[in-house]
């Protein structure tokens, strides 16, 4: 029952959730939900080795082939965790932020997570697809109502490559659906379906296109800072915090085990795209002038870290891409709230007209400089851990590509510490005068983050333990 | 005694965590109470653990919890107390305790909260620096190690409003990452061939690597090791981390940070000594550095940068002694430079104290009357450093001296006449600070004082130290079996010792060597002393003196080579080649998409015989193409 709960809060709630009119009645419906929809997804972790209350099946449109199969496994676990956890942190974080027709964009806020939620838990590739898209249209509008100044243009590049994407990877469920022995969506079916050397290849592009754009990986990534500069905060942290996931996930889950052989095939170069795309990412995010660019870059060289892992086909990298699904996630939705936080107050995200923040918000700047820390992958945080897993997968395929890909981490430094100096050191100027420290409930939001960081940092096995089965799945397929 | 033993770095975080947390509400007398406090029970216990090894032998590893366990990958939380980490244990905790009770005096103009924030750094670096060498693996050493690189990060921009110190922070940051990732790749390395990084398991199977793999390893961990102990190319953040208070340089110069990469080495000595190759250039760097950091200390004239190259100078030295296999010279020299740098910079900060932040030596002077205790103090740690017997520095140099004249007697004259430009070097600095006639401004002359007791008592136990501290390892051309370190040490170096073969030297040409050595030392610094200790006037630099005035230029050279280019490339990259080219792909898809769905909208021009003839043309292109896939028959009759 637990998932088809996951999937059914969010989304009862988020169409509930259009008729409130009220704005605190909205707000505190959304808080309600995204902390109930936590409370189950606690309670499936904590269920995890019963699996009939983790994996539910029914029918649905039998003419077709496709069944309503969801369940639970570690990696689902993980990141329904991370989707629930999420949540709560946004709404309670962006508390203040007012929106024209608070009803709606709650309700858009609960049905995207109803759609990540389904997309996660989907054993069923037609399900998958459909959940895919659903995660998709509320968050455009999402962008497209509320966000920036340029949001029409923008979120229609997001929208029209994304909606490529999944075209492309619609097209590949449908020539791999006619080709499986019982014409059926499920995933155990996908698995089984035995192709020509050529058809993997060009199905597997056809996927991996699709879950490119998502990450992004270099060089499908052009939509990303824009779109996040462009959203609405609360939908940014959504998006790069959790959605980008799904395109992890789904290589994890719906392509490297259905096309293995052309897994072996692209790695390499798939491995060199994400590698370049670190490298270029961090030297951009070097140069910027502007917060959310600048954790939009940093962003895209971390998830290029995580795909060159994942291809690199070794039990120690997929075990780190597995908990850093998580933790960038915690970590990056850390640093958006340091963002908003510094926006709402003075109205601006340019670096060179802030400085010296630490002495009128001195518990800001100790708290970015935990998440700082974090993106940086210091030791003892969390984000230590996945990534040293990570590039001890790269080393393992191959010492000079771990190498190489290792300058990002110097790289990292640079970028981060800039952050740090330009927004809180240095003496302070006629705008940051006037600033005071933050409220207190972002205050809280951002400690709880800091202590979530910590102790996954310093005591992680359980989490390794956690999603140890589907890495299992995931070499056993590949062998 | 594993609780015990988790107590050594647990009391220091703890510290941290209440400084840092209640750092509002504390008064300055408790941060310094607890700062402190924190620090003199973690060396309480470190004396009791070092009893018991001395004892007992090592102590058995103390295992935790297990920190990442994947099949392949096994990484214990755990910690080892054995001869090497318990003598580093009483150095950081003994000489980290005295920086701690220092700083409660020289720190007390800050507001409450800084200061306790000051003491929360201060924690957390020795923390940091305990867990780097407690580890029993080389993954919790290098938590330790970047925790290091982190507080030192903190407190070289401890007065953030500086911008100039923030750079400083920075610059010794991304340095110290630089080295880090060559650790880290070794560590990757290790663990790829074994599964694990425990010391025990890795030095027992050494010799399951193959040359070659040995090799790159240890090179990969001296990268490490030279961003951390700032040896070439990676020293120029050393000096730059003066911006610190003075009581955190004397804390990343002696007790902490820097000696972590001959720690390091120390620790793996097995693994150098069977990759010839490596251990050489470990010899020729750390050589190297000896002699070009002691170029530059030549002509500073800020007392505190004198003090950061001479770090960097004597930690060449110990990588010469690692380099040519003088081991427990290495790690002697680590002690006793703990003990006379420690004092030197402290030194230094009740000078900077008494003259207001004045950090120019140019408008010092005549200071041994008004600070005696500090001058008596300050010119024991020179004697210390310059090598002079009896005083520590002297046996402890001596002892890698010789090291290096087995290997290669160049070494030898090379490595002696970088001693003897320290002895140059700390004697102007002594001259010019203590001695003629003072040449600051009357208003400073007028403030002038001896410092309060809790920054003359560290001066004095540090002196005392820098004095006896050599008796621990007096070589046996003076008495038989007299040298307790090494024989303290046996257990750690044994391993090694097996490959070398002992050459002593006759005890005639040991004879010869120091004494030469040291009447060229007294010889300078009768010198030094007599052509410093009445300067008045100060000539610009010119020429060679010039260019050791600006640090060889290499700051300028890192810049004009690596920074400008590498953000130039970013720019590019953010300006031009990210708009243009890959958004600029993605936009004339868009186009082209816009402009062939107008050509397309030609052809629906409303003709039914031209539709025909696209259907049929259609079917035939697909029945070719697909003329054997009953997919696409299968899919049409789905459809229909």
């Amino acid at each position: 029952m637990i998932p088809v709960l996951l999937i059914l809060i969010p989304l009862v709630s988020g169409l509930i959730s259009f008729f409130i009119k009220d704005v605190k009645a909205a707000k505190g419906w959304a808080l309600l939900s995204s902390i109930l929809t936590l409370a189950v997804s606690l309670a499936g972790i904590w269920l995890y080795n019963q699996p009939a209350n983790l994996h539910y099946d029914a029918a649905w449109l039998p003419t077709l082939g496709t069944r309503f199969t969801v369940g639970l496994d570690g990696m689902g676990q993980i990141l329904c965790l991370l989707n629930a956890v999420a949540m709560p942190i946004i709404f309670a974080a962006t508390y203040r932020n007012s929106y024209q027709n608070p009803g709606a964009f709650y309700a858009l806020m609960l049905l995207t997570q109803a759609g990540m939620m389904g997309v996660f838990l989907a054993y069923d590739c037609l399900l998958f697809y459909f959940f895919w898209e659903l995660a998709l249209i509320p968050a455009y509008f999402l962008c497209s109502q509320w966000g920036g100044e340029k949001r029409i243009a923008v979120t229609f590049k997001f929208f029209i490559y994304t909606f490529v994407g999944s075209l492309l990877m619609l097209v590949g469920i449908l020539y791999l659906y006619y080709k499986t022995p019982d014409e059926s969506f499920a995933l155990q079916s996908f698995y089984n379906v035995v192709l020509t050397g050529n058809e993997q290849s060009f199905m597997f592009w056809l996927f991996f296109i699709a879950f490119a754009i998502k990450m992004p990986i270099f060089p499908f990534h052009t939509w990303q800072p824009d779109t996040y500069e462009q959203a609405p905060t609360a939908a940014t942290m959504v998006l790069s915090g959790v959605m980008v996931k799904m395109g992890i996930f789904a290589v994890l889950r719906w392509l490297i085990p259905v096309f293995p052989d052309a897994t072996l095939q692209f790695s390499q170069l798939i491995i060199i795209l994400s590698i370049i795309g670190m490298l270029y990412a961090s030297l951009i995010a070097i140069r910027q002038d502007d917060i959310k660019r600048l954790i939009a870059y940093s962003s895209i060289a971390h998830i290029g870290l995580m795909c060159a892992a994942i291809f690199a086909q070794e039990r120690t990298g997929l075990q780190g891409v597995m908990i850093q699904m998580f933790n960038h996630g915690i970590n990056v939705i850390g640093l958006w709230i340091v963002a908003d936080a510094i926006e709402n107050k003075l109205g601006t995200r340019k670096f060179s007209q802030l400085g010296g923040l630490a002495q009128k918000a001195p518990a800001l700047a100790i708290l970015l400089v935990v998440m700082a820390l974090a993106n940086v992958a210091l030791p003892l945080t969390n984000a230590f851990v996945g990534e040293f897993l990570m590039f001890n997968g790269l080393f393992r395929y191959n010492i000079w590509m771990s190498a190489i890909a290792g300058i990002s981490i110097i790289l990292a430094a640079v970028y981060t510490l800039n952050m740090i100096q330009k927004i809180f050191f240095g003496e302070t100027n006629a705008l940051t005068e006037q600033a005071t420290e933050v409220r207190s409930n972002v205050q809280w939001m951002l400690a709880i983050l800091a202590v979530v960081i910590i102790v996954l940092g310093v005591y992680p096995q359980p989490m390794i333990r956690l999603t140890e089965d589907t890495v299992n799945s995931i070499l056993a397929a590949l062998k | 005694m594993n609780n015990l033993i988790i107590l050594v770095p647990l009391l220091p975080f703890i510290g941290f965590l209440i400084n840092g947390l209640f750092r509002k509400s504390l008064t300055k007398s408790m941060s310094g109470i607890i700062g402190s406090g924190v620090i003199l029970a973690a060396f309480a216990i470190s004396v009791y653990l070092f009893m018991q090894v001395r004892s007992g032998g090592a102590i058995p590893t103390a295992v935790y919890f297990d920190f990442i366990n994947v099949e392949s990958l096994k990484v214990q939380f755990a910690f080892q107390i054995d001869q090497l980490s318990s003598l580093f244990l009483l150095i950081i905790t003994g000489i980290g305790f005295l920086i701690h009770l220092y700083s409660t005096a020289y720190m007390h103009e800050e507001k409450p909260e800084h200061f306790a924030r000051y003491f929360a750094y201060l924690n957390l670096f020795v923390f940091s620096m305990l867990l780097l060498v407690m580890g029993s693996n080389f993954v919790i050493m290098f938590i330790g190690w970047e925790g290091v690189g982190l507080c030192s990060y903190l407190l070289i921009g401890f007065w953030f409003k500086n911008t100039n110190y923030n750079y400083a922070a920075k610059k010794a940051f991304v340095m110290n990452r630089i080295g880090d990732l060559g650790f880290l790749l070794a560590i990757f390395w290790i663990i790829a061939k074994l599964g694990t990084s425990n010391y025990a398991d890795v030095f027992a199977s050494v010799k399951s690597f193959t040359p070659t793999e040995l090799t790159a390893i240890t090179m990969l961990l001296f990268v490490g090791a030279m961003g951390k102990s700032a040896q070439i190319p990676l020293y120029t953040w050393l000096p730059d981390a003066m911006a610190g208070p003075t009581p955190v340089s004397a804390l990343i110069h002696a007790a902490t940070m820097v000696t972590a990469g001959i720690y390091m080495i120390a620790r793996s000595n097995i693994m150098y000594t069977i990759a010839p190759y490596t251990n050489t250039i470990v010899a020729i760097v750390g050589l190297a550095t000896a002699i070009f950091a002691a170029t530059i200390a030549l002509k500073q004239n800020d007392i505190k940068k004198v003090l950061a190259y001479s770090t960097v100078s004597q930690l060449g030295y110990m990588f010469l002694g690692l380099g040519v296999g003088a081991y427990t010279g290495a790690v002697f020299h680590v002690m006793t430079h703990a003990f006379f740098k420690a004092l030197l910079f402290l030194g230094a900060g009740s000078v900077i104290h008494a003259m207001h932040h004045e950090q120019d030596i140019r408008k010092m002077g005549g200071l041994k009357k008004h600070m005696p205790i500090t001058h008596i103090t300050f010119l024991l740690g020179c004697l210390s450093i310059a090598g002079v017997p009896p005083f520590s520095g002297f046996f402890s140099k001596d002892e890698i001296l010789v090291g290096a004249y087995n290997e290669n007697p160049l070494f030898y004259y090379i490595g002696l006449a970088g001693a003897l430009m320290t002895a140059f070097y700390m004697f102007r600095l002594y001259a010019l600070t203590f001695l003629g006639k003072f040449r600051g401004t009357h208003a400073q002359e007028h403030h002038l004082h001896e410092s309060p007791a809790a920054i003359t008592f560290p001066l004095i136990v540090l002196a005392i130290l820098s004095v006896l501290g050599g008796l621990i390892g007096i070589p046996a051309l003076f008495a038989e079996n007299a040298h307790s370190l090494e024989k303290w040490l046996d257990p750690i170096f044994a391993g090694s010792n097996e490959y070398t073969t002992a050459h002593h030297l006759e005890h005639s040409t040991e004879w010869i060597m120091v004494g030469v050595s040291t009447t060229l030392i007294v010889i300078i610094i009768a010198y030094a002393w007599r052509s410093f200790s009445r300067k008045e006037r100060f000539e610009e630099n010119t020429g060679v003196g010039k260019v050791l005035e600006n640090k060889w230029y290499v700051d300028e050279l890192y810049d004009s080579i690596i920074v400008r280019p590498l953000n130039g490339l970013a720019g590019f990259f953010k300006n031009v080649f990210e708009k243009n080219i890959v958004d600029g792909a993605v936009n004339g898809v868009g186009r082209l998409v816009q402009y062939s769905s107008r050509q397309v909208r030609l052809i629906q021009n409303g003709q039914v015989s031209s539709y025909i003839l696209v259907m049929v043309l259609s079917l035939i292109v697909i029945v070719l193409l697909f003329r054997e896939q009953t997919v696409i028959v299968s899919a049409l009759r789905k459809i229909f």
